[in-house]
């Protein structure tokens, strides 16, 4: 943290009245706390825990996005139970694959950036504004992605003004596209694609997204060594988010157990 | 200023027309009631605007209230914003504080009062909502800098001395939050001078709450008709519906990795 704030008089740059971007604060007053800020040395890529396949699927009146718990270093599982799917704002969420360090690091500036935006303009920001905001940031990461650690998110948020979930999927410089009906992203995803084209269909309700997209990881995870499947031992299953008009919220893991259970007993009963 | 010496002031002379100067300037506007209830802090204030805030969420637990010069106050304001969430960025959520805020403001407004061409005409009020009541923490910054530890009650701007009075009075610990609204407002429509007294309708009012029961962003507007409800006397709505307008599933850490609220998290390990 730089000097001054933490005592004393609010150093100057904190009156000067004009930017609601907290990163375009940052970037001004404490540029070192930037993931996009930060030198790396030169040499060869480093190797650092990755995190792997996000689903996103829309529903009448909202989207779900679920990702598995899985994060790979090489051939090394480096993590079994990591959260990839967070809740951004009240109207969000943002899944991450890539390296997870840097990911992570991005979603809490992210999620700052959005209520930074909130308290200081008195409004909620477009959901557009919001998948802006996110392609800049991962524009910043370039430099970062060129050494290896890239970091690619898919966003979906509910579109108050149109009344619809949405999803939006990024490549590593920061180009932003809106992706139709469902979309994947990360190591899992050319699977997960696959069989999002069987299972989904139009006016699902939210029950019914939320099967397609734990049994979408499942087909990910069947064919991708870096993805999770539900792990029936220790019973974790994968992070499942939704948002609609309601707001964003987790499916609590209990309730997930029962979708994960039907889904094993369907697939191994006509050995699948 | 004393004639006869037009070329020196001295420094008690310049304070105390400097101090004046802010007196005047927060004494013209209208005022604004911080007062706790049982389930938190209530901040009501005379204010036609809609878009003009006086009264605003700050951090997690942290709200602020000012009177006096707008564009003065809402440049702290946003001070404070640009304060809390690069503390909480920085180290956690946990550790944004309204006592490390109140201070940083104390700073800069008694730097001000002495050192610039004018102190600002602004009086302010950051509040922290605790667990319990006992937890609850006002502080009350004036023009110079000054800082004040409340308890129960503060009313700055205008009426501000006949309204503590009026509080001192009435307000009792522990109040449910329609009984502490209908009386700030009774408070805020009295006439200093005397006069017949006004009443304020919901939409003359600018009204929020730190509600300690709210997950996570405790600040809440309390508007329209919510708002109305609560000031009816013949109406049994006595405090602010739990959870309808629901906060986001983001929880109180600032590690992604650990931010699910406590309702929600994993069932999962530990089964």
């Amino acid at each position: 943290m730089s000097a001054g704030a933490d005592s004393g008089r609010l150093p100057s740059a904190y009156l000067v009245p004009g930017s609601s971007s907290f990163t375009d604060f940052l970037s001004a007053h404490a540029p070192a706390l930037l993931p996009s800020r930060r030198p790396l040395p030169p040499g060869a890529a480093l190797e650092a825990p990755h995190g792997t396949t996000i689903v996103s699927v829309t529903y009448t009146g909202g989207v779900v996005m679920a990702g598995d718990r899985r994060a790979t270093m090489g051939n090394v599982i480096a993590n079994r139970d990591m959260e990839k799917v967070f809740a951004t704002d009240e109207f969000s969420l943002v899944g991450i694959a890539g390296t997870a360090g840097l990911a992570i690091e991005l979603v809490r500036l992210f999620q700052v950036e959005l209520e930074h935006y909130e308290k200081i303009e008195g409004t909620l920001m477009s959901l557009e504004g919001k998948a802006n905001r996110l392609a800049s940031m991962i524009r910043g990461n370039l430099g970062m992605a060129m050494q290896g650690l890239a970091v690619v998110p898919m966003f979906a948020g509910y579109d108050l003004e149109e009344g619809r979930g949405r999803i939006f999927s990024y490549d590593v410089t920061g180009g932003c596209y809106e992706e139709q009906d469902h979309h994947s992203v990360g190591s899992g995803s050319l699977f997960a694609r696959g069989a999002l084209k069987k299972l989904y269909r139009r006016d699902l309700t939210a029950e019914q997204a939320v099967r397609v997209a734990v049994e979408t990881l499942y087909d990910a995870a069947d064919d991708d060594s870096a993805t999770g499947g539900p792990d029936v031992g220790r019973r974790i299953w994968p992070t499942v988010g939704l948002v609609d008009a309601e707001g964003a919220r987790f499916v609590p893991q209990p309730d997930l157990a029962p979708v994960v259970d039907a889904i094993i007993t369907e697939r191994s009963e006509e050995a699948r | 200023m004393t004639a006869g010496m037009p070329f020196y002031v001295s420094p008690e002379q310049l304070m105390k027309d400097r101090a004046d100067f802010a007196r005047k300037g927060i004494a013209r506007g209208r005022s604004v009631v911080v007062l706790q209830f049982d389930a938190g802090i209530a901040f009501v204030a005379e204010n036609p605007s809609r878009a003009l805030h006086k009264v605003s969420e700050i951090y997690d637990r942290i709200a602020f209230a000012a009177v006096g010069k707008y564009n003065e106050f809402e440049n702290l304001r946003v001070a404070g914003v640009r304060y809390a969430d690069l503390r909480g960025y920085s180290y956690d959520r946990s550790d944004v504080t309204a006592r490390g805020l109140a201070n940083a403001y104390a700073q800069t407004l008694g730097t001000v009062f002495t050192q610039e061409s004018k102190p600002y005409e602004v009086e302010i009020v950051v509040a922290e909502v605790g667990a319990t009541p006992e937890g609850d923490q006002v502080y009350r910054l004036t023009y110079d800098g000054s800082v004040a530890d409340e308890h129960g009650f503060v009313a700055m701007g205008g009426g501000a001395e006949q309204i503590e009075t009026g509080l001192r009075e009435a307000w009792q610990p522990g109040m449910h939050l329609a009984d502490a609204l209908a009386l700030a407002v009774r408070l805020l429509g009295a006439d200093p001078a005397g006069g017949e007294p006004r009443t304020l309708a919901p939409e003359q009012l600018e009204v929020a709450v730190l509600d300690r029961h709210r997950p996570r962003r405790r600040f809440r507007r309390v508007q329209g008709d919510l708002l109305a409800r609560l000031l009816s006397s013949d109406d049994p709505t006595a405090d602010v519906p739990a959870g309808d307008d629901g906060d986001s599933a983001r929880g109180a850490a600032t590690n992604p990795q650990t931010q699910r609220p406590e309702a929600a998290s994993e069932g999962g390990e530990d089964a």
